[in-house]
Order: C-alpha cells, then sequence, then structure tokens
C-alpha cells in the first residue's frame, strides 16, 4: 500500500456499548418505510470464527436509490434522478442470535469508474468488540444473475469469495449472513 | 488520482492494511479480537461512486441538547463537568463542515447506562452518555459533559480501561468512516490498555490523546479537552473535494 497521509486519527473499537451513541432514533435499520410497496427485508446474522453470534455488533448499510443515484454532491448526474426523503443509509445492531435487519429498496445499477457498470448492490460496514477496525463488505442480490456475472468488482474474486456476498432468497426476505471468519468467512474489503 | 485509478488490485494482509496507523484487525493481547479478526487477506477495493459518497446529516439531526450531556435530565449528573472540543479535518488539512460527530462514555464512576455492563459502580440517573453535535464552518465541533470514569474490563486480570470517549464521524466519503476512541492525558493506565496499545504506531497513538487546554477551559465551570480529529482514506489516496460543473 501507498503511504497514508500525515495527521490521520487512528482507528479505535467500538466496544460493547456502541448502543449509547450509535442505535438511537436518527439512524435505524428502515432505510425506507415498511410500508413502502418496493421495501424489501433483509435479515443476517453476524458469526465469530467459532461460529458462535456476535450479538453486541453493528452493521451499516449506504447505497443508491432505486434508480442507482447516490445522494451526496461526488454523484452529479442529473440524468439520473435523486429521490426526495431517500437518503440511502442504513444501520442495524446485532441483538440475541447476531441478528440484523435491514428494511429498503433495491438500489439501481451503478458507474464504474472505467465506463462500465456496476450490479446493484449495497456497501456494508460491520463494527464490533473485538474488531479494532471497520470491516467492509458488499452485499449483492440473487436475482441479478446476469448483472453479477458482468460486475467488475465481483470479478476481482474467487467463485468462493464472490459466492459470501450473494444474499440468498428466503421466503419474505433476502438473507445475508456474515461471517468473520473461519469456514466460508465473508470476503472483506480494503478501502 | 481519479477515482479508480490505483495500484493492482490484488490482496492485502491484514498488518499492512492500514499499516502504520491503525490497529490490525488480529491483535491477541486484545483478547475480543481472536475470534472475530478475519484471516483472508483484505481484497483492494477500486473506489467508485460506491465509495467515494456516503450520508450527510445536517443541523436538523440534532436536538439542543444533544451535545450537552449534562443536560439531557432533570438534575445534573455527578463528576467533573468538562468541555471536549476539536476541530475535524481532512487529511488535506482542510476543516470538514456540517459534519455529524456522534459520541458515547461510562458516566463519572465507570458505569455505562447498558444492559451488559454489569460492573458495581452506580448509574446516575442524570447521565445518559450519549452525544451528537454537528461542525460549524471551521469544522468545530463542541461538547459538554462529565469526565468519565475508569471501569475494569475482563480481557485480563485485574485490567482496567483509561478513561475514554468513543467517538463516530463519517468523513465525507464512504471511505473516510471513521471510529475510534478520545483519551486523557497523563493517564496512568496506558501502559496496560491493550486497545490504546494495538496502535503500534508511538505518533499514531498520542493523536488518541486529548490535551487539556486553558483557552477552552470555562471560568468557575468546566476543565476545557482539545481532540482534533483528522479522517481520510486508507489507501494513501488524497479524497478530492466533489466538483461542481
Amino acid at each position: 500500500m501507498t503511504s497514508l497521509p500525515p495527521g490521520l486519527t487512528p482507528s479505535q473499537t467500538v466496544g460493547p456499548y456502541l448502543k449509547i451513541g450509535l442505535l438511537r432514533e436518527l439512524i435505524t435499520g428502515e432505510v425506507v418505510s415498511r410500508d413502502d410497496p418496493r421495501a424489501l427485508v433483509i435479515r443476517g446474522r453476524l458469526l465469530d470464527g467459532a461460529g458462535e453470534p456476535v450479538p453486541d455488533g453493528m452493521v451499516e448499510i449506504w447505497q443508491a436509490n432505486a434508480a442507482g443515484r447516490y445522494a451526496h454532491p461526488e454523484d452529479d448526474r442529473e440524468d439520473v434522478p435523486l429521490e426526495d426523503g431517500f437518503l440511502g443509509f442504513g444501520r442495524s445492531g446485532t441483538a440475541d442470535e447476531g441478528r440484523f435487519e435491514f428494511v429498503t429498496v433495491k438500489p439501481g445499477p451503478v458507474p464504474y469508474p472505467d465506463g462500465g457498470v456496476q450490479a446493484p448492490h449495497l456497501v456494508v460496514g460491520v463494527f464490533a468488540r473485538g474488531l479494532l477496525k471497520r470491516l467492509v463488505t458488499r452485499m449483492y442480490f440473487p436475482d441479478e444473475e446476469a448483472a453479477n456475472a458482468s460486475d467488475p468488482v465481483l470479478a476481482l474474486l474467487s467463485p468462493e469469495e464472490r459466492s459470501t456476498l450473494v444474499a440468498v432468497q428466503e421466503d419474505g426476505f433476502l438473507r445475508f449472513d456474515i461471517r468473520l471468519q473461519g469456514e466460508g468467512q465473508t470476503t472483506f474489503f480494503a478501502v | 488520482m481519479k477515482e479508480g485509478e490505483k495500484a493492482a488490485h490484488g490482496r492485502v494482509a491484514d498488518d499492512e492494511y492500514g499499516a502504520g496507523l491503525d490497529p490490525p484487525y488480529l491483535y491477541p493481547d486484545y483478547v475480543g479480537t481472536r475470534l472475530r479478526a478475519p484471516k483472508q487477506p483484505l481484497v483492494v477495493l477500486p473506489h467508485t461512486l460506491s465509495e467515494l459518497t456516503g450520508p450527510v446529516y445536517g443541523e436538523s439531526a440534532i436536538l439542543p441538547t444533544d451535545n450537552d450531556l449534562t443536560r439531557q435530565h432533570e438534575g445534573e449528573p455527578l463528576g467533573e463537568r468538562i468541555t471536549v472540543s476539536g476541530r475535524v479535518l481532512g487529511s488535506d488539512g482542510k476543516p470538514i463542515r456540517g459534519q455529524l460527530v456522534e459520541i458515547w462514555q461510562a458516566n463519572a464512576a465507570g458505569r455505562y447506562r447498558h444492559a451488559v455492563d454489569t460492573h458495581p459502580a452506580p448509574l446516575d440517573p442524570n447521565f445518559s452518555g450519549g452525544g451528537r453535535a454537528i461542525t460549524d464552518d471551521g469544522g468545530w465541533y463542541r461538547f459538554t459533559t462529565i469526565k468519565p470514569g475508569s471501569y475494569p474490563w475482563e480481557n485480563h486480570p485485574n485490567a482496567w480501561r483509561p478513561n475514554h470517549i468513543h467517538f463516530s464521524l463519517f468523513g465525507r466519503a464512504f471511505t473516510e468512516r471513521l471510529v475510534t476512541q478520545m483519551y486523557f492525558p497523563g493517564d496512568p493506565l496506558f501502559p496496560f490498555d491493550p486497545i490504546f496499545n494495538s496502535v503500534r504506531d508511538e505518533k499514531a497513538r498520542q493523536r488518541l490523546i486529548s490535551r487539556f487546554e486553558l483557552d477552552l477551559t470555562q471560568p468557575s465551570w468546566a476543565l476545557g479537552f482539545r481532540f482534533d480529529i483528522v479522517v481520510g482514506g486508507r489507501d494513501g489516496t488524497p479524497f478530492e473535494e466533489p466538483h461542481h460543473d
């Protein structure tokens, strides 16, 4: 890796008490209302290297809207509409059995720097006691086979690595388990 | 560098990612890392629009009492009242304005208002321990709170955490998200704390320690501690300001 700019503040763990500061009314797992007709539910479990649930962690997601536009000044493509009231950020604590849940919409495809297109995906951050810095991964959608097959980020991965990033369709929800370590470890990224 | 222009799309080992700055994922002295640190190398992710954007919250996200943890209840919490203030800066040294800063901490007795904290120290009915602030045009944030106590934990025999306040920031993009802890100068527990010492670089570690400032100290009211926070991506690519055509 190239050398880092001087003076950056180092990361420290969120610890076991993150709820006090981070899981409050402002930011929740409901990226859209449960009443939104487009709403889809994502459920998963956060698991450690022994396969045990992590009940004191937190998962964050960041995504484009259904049209594929990010609510951020860096995304200035005016031909892709913003959506009033849609920020695209969600946060869920992990509770009993390591479970987390999000209610959101499927994002549209977003551009890749070389002019290509990325398959619909969420960027995902994972925090917990015992994690001294954030873990970063992505979640892709199981009904986007063709788009996933040509996604330039998934193309960087082996089939085993890729399979950990695609959610599984269950009855009424998408399942996305995150394994921190060991057999079937989720693929994590350096950003 | 423009987005996507990066070195080889390879893999990076745990101890190389953020080397000289962040702790590794696996730091065995901190027992909690042993089963939670990933063992596979990290995949270097090209920075796309997904990583170069991130959530932006504004003034409307906070309430007037959110940055004063001593005024969130009927009465005042017990403990030593302090002001904690500083600037949020990008790696280019420029202030980041309108930034949501979230904090949480133990009370003066070293107890968190949380179901899993069983330390036999008293809860304070007048202290919740959570706060939020938005940075001003100069990148300044400011909290009034009470100095958190140190508390025991079960990492190793007779383990105690130095006094600290947890901080969470978004930066200007997903790549700049940061969760850290602010410590207090001169804490005798520093040599014994594996979380503090997981930052291996001495200079980087010192940047986690706030400094006492008489200028921030409010006469006859509260001691002042200064804690500046510099956010940036971990791949060495400076963040470019959003461009507007």
